[in-house]
């Protein structure tokens, strides 16, 4: 076997190809768990995204309500820990004020997503616009924010800490890594799977998903049998706008216990992508999510440890800058190369307007 | 919906006023509302800041200083007139796409490759005649600028996929193209941190007071024949028809895919060319954190100027004074509001824009524009297979 290895990876050219696959192959059980905190924050965007356009409203101010998020989570997190206190608990480093922050980050959020929705339900502006102005309000509001309260040098509220599974889990063979990925995770991006499959399983099997398809598809006929266009797309948006903010809240209270301005890096609008790419599913963004986190990821593993033989020389001349760009680069050959077989609902973007009674 | 009723002919002299009024009306009105809301937050600001006397005057010192600082003597109104350049053409950068239909929300990673394009010409032509390296730079930061906005127009027009994904994506790619550059094939040896070397005799010329350089009159040109561009050519035509309706724009035998690849390969030069004007003008050399505001400044200043060059100009001249006076209230208010100030305010201008229905449904206003451009376009084409 391992004679047969060595023969594909000396084929000239393709060799490289396959030492490339091998690579891939040996190190993504050890990176598992980074490819799924590197997805959360583009899933959860992306699951806002799927939530919002189903129902007719585009969001590209995800991306904006990520960053507002994030920062209430953790100023608010500053502001309650002297009055809370309290050391972090085993169960995720839990503490009162982590738990209070994270619920002024949710509520930031909606706010946001209620602006969104009043702005392009009901004053009819152009969602595009209005996405685009919320996205400039969240960054320039937060940076003056944060500008202005880091002369004060606060001390941050901590932030959630990841589960620890037993050692024995990892060495299950073949799903050993797949339960590791999913276990050795914080709180958020453990919710994330569930989040994912219920929501797949609500909007293709409920009520509530029935009514969401049919205003994103067709509100005409949605009204003429009784569902109520305007209410079903502002629920939907405001509750999205909870997605984003968690989205928002991983960044600065899990994946890191602090706020820097700019440091959604773009991931809301990777989150569109792969909403797109995902083909406005949940399970779809999950998947298309993962994909991207896995380029960081992977570029990350490389820049840090090359990989041995010719591959390794190869990658090693590469210019480490290459690997910062690779996520946002994979995002556009996928989105270019994936989009003209996927279709948005029938109604995106459009505003709708009640039929006036017969005068 | 408004009844805008066209000025009559034996009353020209009084439509003028009207026509103004119905123009500026709403962004005015938005202005006023902002700075209302601007000074809530500096008082606010003085609530959560604490260890100083809370001082109620406060938004009016700043305000003051910050209208200071943008107009008040030569030195000031020239730094006005600097920050207001690369607005001037990164926001047609952004109003271009705008009339094609198109949202460039790229113009940072333009402006950024524009820059660099301009840089490398302009250290390798350091010692050249001025006459032969202004120019050279110049267009070399254009036709950089131009292949970064011709990526996504390409990539629309084959796939569909919409440039409001890809152009933010370029806009990190350029952030790495930029920091690649300026510690590898551009680093000056010998600097401790990574810069370029000068552009020297490629640097544009002082023209107005201290230094004010001749981008100012590139920036004047480029409004110029963009409105020609826009208005006089059938191309703009062209532009215009596919940015109200693709599909009669195809019926009336346009190629809506070919103006999308050349209006945003246009706004690339446009936005280029505003790179190379801070490069060549203001910085004569480059950092790896090249970064600035001036790209996102440039969708407000777009969305303020509802698209059209004219307008673009007096919302860039508004943003770049508040750009250029927001040091001197950073220091007249004793440090306490801080610079980005601007951001908030500029924002908030855009959302009661974005409001405008609200706002003229309560102050009653009749006859008078749409606070914004309605692209309704791009919403429409946002996923969809192609244009």
């Amino acid at each position: 076997m391992d004679g047969l290895i060595q023969l594909l990876y000396s084929v000239p050219v393709l060799g490289l190809l396959f030492q490339f696959v091998g690579y891939v192959i040996e190190i993504v059980p050890r990176i598992a768990p980074i490819i799924l905190q590197n997805a959360t924050p583009i899933a959860l965007a992306a699951l806002c995204g799927v939530m919002c356009e189903r129902s007719g409203v585009v969001n590209i101010g995800i991306e904006g309500i990520m960053i507002a998020a994030a920062f209430v989570g953790w100023y608010v997190g500053v502001l309650v820990q002297p009055a809370l206190g309290g050391d972090p608990s085993a169960f995720f480093g839990v503490t009162p004020a982590l738990l209070v922050a994270l619920g002024a980050a949710l509520l930031a959020g909606m706010l946001i997503s209620l602006l969104h929705a009043w702005l392009s339900i009901t004053v009819r502006a152009d969602q595009i616009i209005s996405g685009t102005i919320i996205n400039i309000a969240a960054f320039g509001l937060t940076g003056y924010l944060n500008t202005l309260i880091s002369t004060t040098s606060p001390n941050g509220a901590g932030a959630f800490t990841r589960f620890r599974p037993p050692p024995e889990i990892a060495d299950i063979p073949v799903v050993g890594w797949i339960a590791e990925m999913l276990l050795r995770q914080g709180p958020i991006a453990m919710s994330l799977i569930v989040i994912v499959i219920v929501f797949q399983v609500l909007l293709f099997r409920s009520r509530w998903g029935l009514r969401t398809r049919a205003v994103g598809e067709h509100p005409r006929a949605a009204e003429t049998v009784g569902i109520d266009v305007i209410w079903v797309r502002y629920r939907n948006v405001v509750l999205a706008g909870a997605l984003a903010a968690l989205a928002g809240a991983y960044l600065s209270m899990e994946g890191t216990n602090s706020f820097q301005q700019g440091m959604t890096a773009g991931r809301g609008f990777i989150g569109l992508a792969a909403m797109i790419v995902g083909r406005w599913t949940p399970v779809g963004a999950l998947g298309a999510a993962l994909l991207f986190a896995s380029a960081r990821a992977l570029g990350d593993s490389i820049s840090f440890a090359r990989p041995p033989g010719e591959l390794g020389t190869l990658l090693g001349q590469l210019p480490g800058q290459f690997f910062d760009a690779l996520p946002y680069l994979v995002t556009i050959i996928v989105l270019a190369g994936l989009i003209g077989r996927s279709i948005p609902p029938a109604a995106d973007g459009q505003p709708y307007e009640r039929e006036k009674a017969a005068a | 919906m408004t009844t805008e009723r066209p000025p009559s002919q034996g009353r020209r002299l009084v439509a003028l006023p009207a026509t103004v009024w119905a123009a500026v009306a709403l962004p005015f009105i938005s202005i006023v509302l902002a700075l209302l809301v601007g000074s809530i937050v500096i008082l606010a600001s003085e609530v959560i800041v604490p260890g100083h006397p809370f001082d109620v005057t406060l938004p009016v010192t700043a305000y003051a200083a910050l209208f200071e600082g943008a107009f008040g003597g030569l030195d000031p109104i020239v730094n006005t007139i600097r920050a207001a350049t690369p607005l001037v053409l990164a926001g047609l950068a952004v109003g271009l796409a705008f009339k094609a239909g198109l949202f460039n929300i790229g113009a940072q990673g333009q402006f950024l490759l524009g820059a660099l394009g301009s840089v490398t010409v302009g250290v390798a032509l350091n010692q050249a005649s001025p006459f032969i390296a202004i120019p050279a730079a110049l267009l070399a930061g254009m036709l950089a600028g131009a292949a970064w906005g011709f990526i996504p127009g390409f990539l629309k027009a084959i796939s569909g996929a919409h440039e409001v994904v890809t152009t933010i994506m370029l806009n990190y790619v350029a952030v790495s193209v930029i920091a690649w550059a300026v510690s590898g094939p551009l680093d000056q040896p010998g600097s401790p941190s990574p810069i370029t070397a000068q552009v020297g005799n490629a640097a544009l010329p002082v023209i107005i007071g201290r230094n004010g350089h001749l981008g100012v009159l590139v920036a004047l040109a480029a409004v110029l024949a963009v409105g020609w561009l826009l208005f006089r050519t059938t191309r703009g035509f062209e532009i215009r028809t596919v940015g109200a309706n693709p599909d009669a724009a195809r019926y009336a035998g346009m190629q809506p895919r070919l103006i999308v690849v050349l209006t945003m390969s246009l706004a690339g030069v446009l936005a280029g060319l505003a790179g190379a004007t801070v490069v060549l003008g203001v910085t004569h050399y480059m950092m790896a954190s090249f970064g600035t505001t001036v790209g996102f400044d440039s969708i407000a200043v777009a969305l303020l100027g509802r698209s059209s060059p004219v307008g673009i100009v007096f919302a860039a001249i508004l943003f770049g004074a508040m750009r250029a006076g927001a040091p001197l209230m950073q220091i007249q208010t004793g440090s306490l509001i801080p610079a980005e100030l601007v951001d908030v305010l500029q924002a908030t201008i855009l959302l009661f824009l974005a409001a405008h229905e609200v706002i003229r449904h309560i102050l009653k206003l009749r006859g008078v524009k749409a606070g914004l451009e309605t692209t309704d376009t791009i919403a429409r084409t946002y996923g969809r297979e192609s244009v």
